[in-house]
């Protein structure tokens, strides 16, 4: 069974083909990069509409099969941008309707893990999800993918983005945040915001552009909003590793990219002889083989949708769908 | 005796006269916070040091507000430890879900009551959840672990703490949340007062808030 999965939720429009042995068969997105500022969501989904006719018939050159072969369309049903989200389900529902084969919603973070569980040996992970639109700590647990920890306010890569910005640096901001922190010296305390299980980075991004304002070495500035940040991640994803006694750790999402966030993870997973796994970065980026795998799975385990039921859920938080594929 | 190896410290039982002098009878705990390499050292250092001695403080501020506590023995600013009483007794979160309803509400009322008298008393606990709670066989509760706590009046903070209790039923008492919380809130709004309906109100609020919310309200500026 090859199903085809379209993955619109922030910058990203991608579309993937996978087969139900778990074989990706093409994996292509485009990337939507604002002249300047953050996302603009009604520009994204301008940009996905016009690029979405390229990606798909550049995914079927790759997986070198027809339209007609395909069973399956799986579509990002949320959590994200209004317009993004209906731009990939309207291309979804024009797919399905018009092959005359079945559609799944899929829930964008979960689909995140799933990808994550089929490219490494893992089974059960405690996951941390980070990007510039999502901060989650995630692990299953009766039934569902339960959220142990989130953020109270802003994504970290959001936060280190808008820093970016404020400090003039250009596009992309994490990694050019990343590239500057390795030249840090002098660590400047900033504010470090664990509560609970839940995390806060709006005060201490606040606090970073102020520092830079007044003066601060930029490196050492990007050094420290890097360590407090991901002191804070790793702390909470500690926790409900403490918590859950699950043996695997994940880290996925855009902000996986950041070597020092790795290092710091593996470091924790190794004191608690954990193992620790980052799914291959096309896979920790959003992109469309991450939904037609996990809408494979679901439509497998008797998921069924009608067109009726597709509408977008810009909120769809990850512990309310129902994974019967993972059993109980 | 290592009895746990929780996320930021160690936890230690051992007899009272091997920590601290010869004539004391009986066993203490011994929580140590310890090292982390994953944190750059400076940080590692300051984070340790100002959580312990913050939380042995909480701990009798929050004996003195009227929540039972362990009494603090000894602190160890050098060590990053404290020499706390040992309480003897079980985690709410193992039995909570097995108690019948009547004395499961009895209980989450009682919690409830314990966190508004916290509050009351310019405390929040910053990590409300069952597994910081000891059940005792006499029918007490302790809050036995403050690390993550300080000192805020805001309703802010205190819709927080509340918020975090309700996502710690959320994940850890699934099946039973909507009830305790109930009577979480109703033995909070007893204890607390007035004001109480301000600080619940602000709870949801920030449930509510969670990173969806705030992504729409970043799209539409």
């Amino acid at each position: 069974m090859l199903c085809l999965g379209i993955e619109g939720t922030a910058h990203t429009f991608g579309i993937g083909i996978a087969d139900s042995k778990g074989k990706i068969l093409a994996n292509v997105s485009r990337v939507y990069v604002p002249e300047q500022g953050g996302i603009h969501p009604r520009e994204a989904a301008r940009f996905h509409a016009v690029n979405a006719r390229r990606v798909l018939d550049e995914a079927l050159n790759v997986a070198g099969i027809e339209l007609e072969d395909i069973d399956l369309v799986a579509f990002s049903q949320g959590p994200g941008l209004g317009p993004v989200l209906r731009t990939a389900a309207t291309a979804a529902r024009a797919l399905a309707a018009r092959l005359g084969i079945p559609i799944v919603g899929v829930n964008h973070c979960i689909a995140h893990i799933e990808i994550g569980r089929l490219t490494g040996r893992i089974h059960d992970p405690v996951t941390l999800y980070v990007s510039g639109g999502n901060t989650q700590i995630i692990a299953f647990d009766a039934g569902r993918y339960r959220i142990f920890g989130e953020t109270l306010d802003i994504p970290v890569g959001n936060c280190l983005d808008v820093f970016a910005r404020e400090a003039g640096l250009s596009h992309p901001g994490g990694p050019n945040v990343e590239r500057l922190a390795r030249r840090g010296r002098r660590y400047i305390q900033l504010p470090y915001a664990v509560k609970g299980m839940d995390m806060s980075f709006s005060g201490l991004m606040t606090e970073a552009v102020r520092r830079y304002r007044d003066g601060a070495h930029l490196p050492d500035v990007c050094f420290s909003l890097q360590e407090t940040a991901f002191a804070a991640l790793v702390e909470v994803t500690e926790r409900a590793l403490a918590h859950t006694e699950k043996k695997e750790v994940m880290l996925t999402g855009g902000v996986a990219s950041n070597m020092r966030l790795r290092t710091m993870l593996e470091l924790m997973a190794d004191e608690h002889r954990v193992k620790f796994f980052v799914p291959p970065s096309e896979f920790c980026r959003d992109c469309g083989a991450n939904i037609a795998w996990t809408g494979l799975l679901a439509y497998l385990h008797g998921v069924r949708q009608r067109l009726d039921d597709t509408e977008v859920r810009q909120r769809w938080r990850t512990d309310e769908v129902d994974v019967p594929w993972r059993g109980k | 005796m290592l009895i746990k190896k929780g996320a930021e410290a160690d936890i230690y039982l051992e007899p009272f006269r091997n920590v601290l002098h010869g004539a004391g009878q009986g066993k203490v705990m011994v929580k140590q916070r310890i090292s982390k390499r994953y944190r750059i050292p400076e940080m590692d250092r300051q984070l340790r040091v100002s959580r312990t001695m913050l939380e042995a403080k909480l701990f009798s501020d929050a004996k003195r507000a009227g929540v039972p506590t362990p009494l603090v023995y000894e602190v160890d600013r050098e060590d990053t430890r404290i020499v706390m009483e040992f309480i003897r007794g079980r985690q709410v979160k193992l039995i909570l879900d097995s108690l019948n309803p009547g004395l499961r509400r009895k209980l989450c009322r009682l919690i409830g009551r314990y966190v508004a008298r916290l509050h009351r008393a310019g405390i929040v606990h910053g990590d409300l959840t069952t597994s910081n709670m000891i059940f005792t066989d006499e029918g007490r509760i302790y809050f036995v672990d403050f690390g993550l706590g300080g000192y805020d009046s805001s309703i802010e903070a205190r819709g927080v703490d509340l918020h975090l209790l309700r996502r710690a039923l959320q994940s850890i008492h699934f099946r039973i949340t909507d009830d305790a919380y109930r009577a979480v809130l109703s033995g909070y709004r007893r204890e607390f007062g007035k004001g109480a309906g301000e600080v619940i109100k602000r709870a949801e609020e920030i449930g509510r808030r969670g990173r969806y919310i705030q992504k729409e309200a970043r799209a539409c500026r």
